[in-house]
C-alpha cells in the first residue's frame, strides 16, 4: 500500500482537479479529502455517504456563572486573552485548561465540543473518506490525522494499492498532518511569482518531514519564462518535473459538469494527466527510489 | 476602517484585490496592508518595497531546572498538548507541541520551570509612499499560524485604512485574521468549487457578525450560480474581474492589476467608497 499526497503551498493551483482525475485513472485505491475546511473533491466524485461519524475537537473552558465569584484569576492567567467579563470566547480558547485547574471555587469546567463530521462514502471510483469541519473550528490537523488513519485501516482491510490524499493549501498544521508518513508528495505548481515563492516553502516542509517530492507544472503556458525558472530550480535541486499541463478552459468546464477532466475531454490536458499518473504510480512503487531520495 | 480580504477557496485572487485596493487608496490616504496569509505571504511580491524591520515571533516554552525538579509529574499531567513527559529521573520537553499556555510553570510545586522563547515565525515591516506594509511569515515546519497573525495585527493603526489579506479556508487562522474587521471582501470564482467555499466563508462571517460583500474574479468561466447565490443571500456583488489572459499574465509577473492596467484604478476607488457607505449605513 502506497500513499500519495497532492499539495501546492499556494491555493487554487489545481490539486482537486488533478486528484479527481487520478481517482478516475488509478485502480484499487481509496481517496481522502484532507482539505477539511474547504473540501471540494466530493463535488466531482459525488459520494454516497455510507457512514457518518462525529468529530470531537479540542476541549474549551466553560464558566459556571452561578459558582463564579469574579475573582479575576482566570482572566489574569489566560495567555490567549480568551476570557473577558467571565465569559469564555470559544474561538480564542486553546483548551489548555489552566483556568479550570486554578479556579479557587471550581467554577470552570473543560468541555469537548462537537467540531465537525467525517464520512466514509462510496463513489463510482471507490471509497472516499472526507470531512466537514464546523465553521470557525480549530483542530483541522487532528481531523486530517483521524481521516487518514481510517483510510489506512480501510486500505489494509481491503488490500488496496493506493491511498490518494487531496491536500490543503498552505504549510501549517493541516498540511503537516496530510504529509506526515506519505510515500510521495506531488506538488502542483503554477508559473506565477507567487506560485514559485510558495513552492519553495512547501518544498522546505516536505524535506523537513522527509517526504520525497515530484512536481507538476500546471497552466505552464500562462508564463513560460516562469515555467523555465521552475524547471531550472527543480533540476538544480534534483526534483523531477513529471508533467507540464497547459491552460485550458476545459478544466473549469469539467468542474461545472461535475466530472474529472480526464472523463470530460481528450485534450492535451488529459494526455498530460494520464502520463503524470503513469510516472507517479511507477515512482510510488519504486521503493528504492524512495530510499535514494532520502 | 479595517477591511479584510478573504475567500474560502485558495487561488481566487485575494492578493490581487488586496494589493490593488491598497495601492488605489494610497493616492489620497494613509494605508496599511497587513499580509496575514502567514503560511504563504505573497503581497510583498507585488509591492516591490524594502523590508526594513523584522521581529521574531516567540512562543514561551518550558525549561526545567533539574536540580529543583522532584519528577512529581504534575507538569506532564497539566499539559494537554503532551509537550512534557516525566520519566523516573528525566523530564522530556517537546517544544514543537507546546502552545505556550504556561500551565506547567504555573502549577509546578517546586517552581522548577521557567520559560524560554522559541521562534515560530517573523513579522516584517516596510514602507512605500503612503503604504505601511506588515507581513507575517510562519517558519518552515511549524504548524501554528495564529500566534504570527496575532502579532501582525498588533500593528494595526486605527488612524489609517487597514487592508488585511487573509489565508484561505474557514478555520482558526482565518478567524484570527478577520476578527475585528469592519468589513470583509470575499473573493471568489464562479465555479462549483468557488461557490461551495464561498458559502462556507459567508457562514463564517455570519457567525462572527462581520458585514461582507463579494468580488467575482475570472468572471466568464463557470456558471451563473454564484450570482444567484449572492442574490438569494442578499450579499452585494461589489466588483467583477473578467477571465482575461492579460490579467493572468500580469499576476504571474507580480504586477498589481491597477499598475499594469491603470483603468482599473477607478474601480478600486469606487469599491472602497461602496464599502464605506455600507459600513456607515450599518
Amino acid at each position: 500500500m502506497k500513499e500519495l499526497v497532492v499539495l501546492s503551498g499556494k491555493g487554487g493551483t489545481g490539486k482537486t482537479s488533478l486528484t479527481a482525475s487520478f481517482a478516475s485513472l488509478a485502480k484499487n485505491k481509496i481517496l481522502v479529502d484532507c482539505d477539511v475546511d474547504a473540501a471540494d473533491l466530493h463535488l466531482l466524485l459525488k459520494p454516497q455517504i455510507k457512514e457518518e461519524n462525529e468529530f470531537w475537537g479540542g476541549q474549551v473552558a466553560f464558566i459556571d456563572r452561578g459558582k463564579c465569584t469574579e475573582c479575576g484569576l482566570c482572566q489574569e492567567v489566560c495567555r490567549f486573552e480568551a476570557i473577558k467579563d467571565y465569559v469564555v470566547d470559544k474561538i480564542s480558547c486553546e483548551g489548555c485548561g489552566l483556568c479550570s485547574q486554578i479556579c479557587p471555587v471550581d467554577a470552570i469546567a473543560m468541555r469537548v465540543p462537537m467540531a465537525g463530521h467525517w464520512f466514509i462514502s462510496e463513489t463510482e471510483y471507490g471509497t472516499l473518506i472526507h470531512a466537514k469541519l464546523g465553521i470557525a473550528e480549530e483542530n483541522s490537523g487532528k481531523l486530517v490525522t483521524l481521516i487518514r488513519d481510517n483510510a489506512r485501516r480501510v486500505a489494509e482491510k481491503e488490500k488496496l494499492d493506493y491511498i490518494i490524499n487531496d491536500g490543503p493549501p498552505g504549510i501549517g498544521c493541516p498540511v503537516i498532518a496530510s504529509l506526515a508518513g506519505a510515500n510521495l508528495a506531488l506538488l502542483v505548481i503554477e508559473p506565477t511569482l507567487s506560485g514559485i515563492h510558495d513552492f519553495e516553502r512547501i518544498i522546505g516542509v516536505c524535506r523537513h518531514f522527509s517526504v520525497p517530492i515530484m512536481v507538476c507544472i500546471n497552466k505552464y503556458d500562462v508564463n513560460e519564462e516562469n515555467s523555465c525558472h521552475i524547471e531550472d530550480y527543480c533540476h538544480r535541486n534534483d526534483i523531477e518535473v513529471a508533467a507540464r499541463i497547459p491552460f485550458d478552459n476545459a478544466v473549469t468546464e469539467a468542474i461545472v459538469q461535475g466530472l474529472p477532466v480526464v472523463e470530460y475531454s481528450d485534450n492535451e490536458v488529459t494526455q498530460q494527466v494520464k502520463k503524470l499518473w503513469q510516472v507517479v504510480s511507477v515512482k510510488l512503487n519504486d521503493q528504492e527510489g524512495r530510499d535514494a531520495n532520502l | 476602517m479595517i477591511i479584510s480580504v478573504a475567500s474560502g477557496k485558495g487561488g481566487t485572487g485575494k492578493t490581487l484585490v488586496a494589493t490593488s485596493l491598497a495601492l488605489a487608496l494610497s493616492d489620497k490616504r494613509k494605508v496599511q496592508l497587513l499580509d496575514c496569509d502567514v503560511e504563504e505571504p505573497d503581497d510583498h511580491i507585488f509591492l516591490h518595497l524594502a523590508i526594513n524591520q523584522s521581529e521574531s515571533v516567540m512562543i514561551p516554552v518550558p525549561k526545567i531546572d533539574e536540580v529543583k525538579c522532584t519528577y512529581c509529574g504534575k507538569c506532564a499531567e497539566a499539559c494537554v498538548y503532551n509537550a512534557i513527559a516525566v520519566l523516573k529521573k528525566k523530564v522530556l520537553v517537546f517544544p514543537e507541541l507546546c502552545h505556550g499556555c504556561g500551565a506547567c510553570s504555573y502549577l509546578c510545586p517546586e517552581s522548577a520551570i521557567s520559560e524560554v522563547g522559541r521562534q515560530v515565525g517573523v513579522v516584517e515591516t516596510g514602507e512605500s509612499g503612503n503604504i505601511e506594509f506588515i507581513q507575517g511569515r510562519l517558519a518552515i515546519g511549524e504548524p501554528m499560524a495564529p500566534p504570527i497573525i496575532r502579532d501582525v495585527k498588533k500593528h494595526i493603526d486605527r488612524a489609517r485604512e487597514a487592508i488585511v489579506d487573509v489565508p484561505p479556508g474557514t478555520s482558526c487562522p482565518v478567524v484570527e485574521a478577520v476578527k475585528n474587521s469592519d468589513f470583509c471582501l470575499l473573493v471568489t470564482e464562479p465555479t462549483p468549487f468557488g461557490l461551495n467555499d464561498l458559502s462556507m466563508a459567508v457562514e463564517l462571517m455570519k457567525k462572527l457578525r462581520i458585514a461582507c460583500g463579494v468580488i467575482i474574479n475570472r468572471d466568464g468561466v463557470g456558471d451563473g450560480k454564484t450570482e444567484q447565490y449572492c442574490q438569494d443571500q442578499g450579499i452585494p456583488i461589489l466588483l467583477k474581474i473578467p477571465l482575461d489572459r492579460n490579467i493572468a499574465r500580469l499576476c504571474s509577473k507580480g504586477v498589481p492589476l491597477i499598475e499594469g492596467m491603470p483603468d482599473w484604478r477607478k474601480a478600486f476607488v469606487a469599491l472602497f467608497q461602496n464599502i464605506e457607505q455600507i459600513v456607515t449605513a450599518s
